[in-house]
């Protein structure tokens, strides 16, 4: 089983979500995260302009079994995507076990 | 003068003085929208002290401190406590113009309002025991004493004889600039917030953290300045009190507009705060002369007092004073601007009223900026005015005040 980590940006969260959905991945997390990176905003305050790489973001968390791995990362790829510097980032890592707490399921079963 | 117009008189008086107190709701929002959350409680407390303590003191000896009676001019005292004489509560009072009970409440209130506007420029790193020291002082003594020599008739009342002197309709001089030169020094004393200016002379942004509040906050002061200016007729004589409500809100949106159209032009962005702040230095700089004003003067003065809002908020960025919320600007230039208005327009416009503003300016200005060096300089060489570093950081609500404004909803902390 996979960890798939993405940072997206907020606006294509939904687009990101309902693309998910559509290859049956119904099961995430998500929390807003500021990001820093190359993308910068300009803001201005008060008559003093700054521009700023500090943006809100948004951190998705998927644990797939191994054979969703794929059509998950391309789906994301997908939907994510814009073309301009700050799209974000995915980032996988394996998993030692998953457990569902209703049920006290763990391996694949904690994941079906 | 018969009973009804004595009656109404006094409820449109009482109606303005609620007006006024409501304008601390006004303070408190903007106050906490310009500034950061971590200290918001402190924000609030202070203002809430202000308003209670500035009240009481008023009713202790501040009524009695500004309005004396006869008087030498310069300093002069009537006692402790309110003390109604029999014809306090009727039309002898005032010729009919409001009870005693109303003058004191609608002067009460003007007092603390002087406070707040330093409670904004210190916000963030003062700390609060020497703050409340500094409020009972300059709030209990210096405002109604400064108030004493105009509208309680001393010595700026008279300057040229009997009457004929310097003019302050509603306060620009009496409560705003004194506010204002308390402000300043205070700002030039405590210095700037951790990480306002770095290298080179740089000036960093510290964006506020509720933007909504704040626009509610200038929106309940301009509600509140029809009780600041429409009360300040002291009757509620119909072709006064509407042409002064005419002037204060025409200047208030000419300064918004002018404010928005220069730091647009300035910055090259369209910056809300600006616009907020621009209306408010236009209705400090009305204050002066709301009721001398004609509509078409009053836009004119709006307009220069929003363009001096945005230059003046840079040029106390550049002087590397550290204002969260541009009181210096709004109240103590604007209010100078608007002191000196009533020798260039409106119906007392004349070189010898000009010299008679400028006098009120330099005498409020020489006693506000002594006074309030000597309270905060001393309070800074006793006990110290200024949170330590980690408390700065960490936030005055935690630090100050253990609790959290927002316990249940926290969205930044930094």
């Amino acid at each position: 089983m996979k960890k798939v980590e993405a940072i997206i940006r907020k606006s294509k969260f939904d687009e990101v979500k309902k693309a998910l959905h559509e290859i049956e991945v119904n099961f995430f997390s998500y929390w807003d995260v500021t990001g820093v990176g190359n993308e910068k905003q300009g803001h201005i305050y008060r008559g003093i302009a700054y521009s700023t790489s500090d943006i809100q973001r948004r951190f998705l968390v998927i644990v797939v079994s191994d054979n969703f791995l794929d059509r998950t990362v391309q789906t994301l790829l997908d939907s994510a995507y814009t073309g301009n510097v700050g799209d974000g980032k995915i980032v996988i890592s394996e998993v030692l076990d998953v457990y569902r707490i209703r049920t006290r399921e763990n391996g694949q079963a904690g994941i079906d | 003068m018969d009973t009804a117009t004595f009656t109404a008189n006094n409820v449109w008086m009482m109606v303005c003085t609620a007006l006024v107190f409501f304008m601390h709701s006004g303070f408190a929002f903007l106050e906490i929208g310009l500034t950061r959350q971590k200290n918001t409680i402190n924000i609030l407390f202070k203002n809430i002290f202000i308003i209670t303590v500035g009240l009481l003191m008023y009713f202790g000896w501040g009524f009695n401190l500004m309005y004396p009676g006869e008087f030498n001019g310069w300093l002069g005292f009537s006692g402790f406590g309110l003390d109604m004489d029999p014809t306090g509560a009727t039309i002898a009072y005032a010729e009919g113009k409001y009870t005693y009970w109303t003058d004191f409440l609608f002067q009460g209130m003007f007092a603390a309002t002087a406070g707040t506007i330093v409670s904004g420029a210190v916000a963030e790193r003062i700390r609060i025991g020497p703050f409340m020291v500094f409020i009972i002082l300059y709030v209990g003594l210096i405002y109604p004493i400064v108030g004493s020599w105009q509208w309680g008739e001393g010595f700026l009342y008279s300057l040229g004889g009997d009457g004929a002197g310097f003019y302050d309709f509603a306060g620009s001089t009496l409560v705003h600039s004194v506010g204002g030169w308390g402000a300043l020094i205070a700002i030039w004393l405590l210095g700037p917030r951790i990480g306002k200016f770095g290298e080179h002379g740089k000036s960093n942004a510290i964006p506020g953290h509720n933007i909504p509040l704040a626009t509610a906050g200038v929106l309940i002061l301009w509600l509140g300045w029809f009780g600041f200016n429409g009360g300040s007729v002291l009757s509620a004589d119909p072709a006064r009190t509407s042409l002064v409500l005419t002037t204060t809100s025409l200047a208030a949106a000419a300064g918004g507009v002018a404010a928005f159209l220069v730091s647009t032009l300035a910055y090259k962005t369209y910056d809300l705060t600006m616009f907020l702040n621009g209306i408010l230095g236009g209705l400090v700089g009305i204050t002066a002369g709301a009721d001398l004003m004609s509509p078409n003067e009053a836009v004119l003065i709006g307009l220069i007092s929003g363009a001096i809002v945005v230059g003046g908020i840079s040029l106390i960025d550049r002087l590397k004073l550290d204002d969260p919320v541009g009181a210096v600007t709004v109240h103590l230039i604007c209010g100078i601007w608007g002191t000196l208005t009533v020798g260039i327009f409106g119906a007392m416009a004349g070189g010898q009223q000009f010299l008679y503003q400028l006098s009120g300016v330099a005498a409020a200005g020489i006693f506000c900026v002594v006074s309030a060096f000597v309270i905060i300089y001393g309070l800074k060489k006793t006990v110290g005015i200024r949170v330590d570093r980690q408390e700065e950081l960490e936030g005055l609500d935690l630090h100050e005040h253990g609790m959290d404004s927002y316990a249940d909803f926290r969205m930044n902390q930094h």
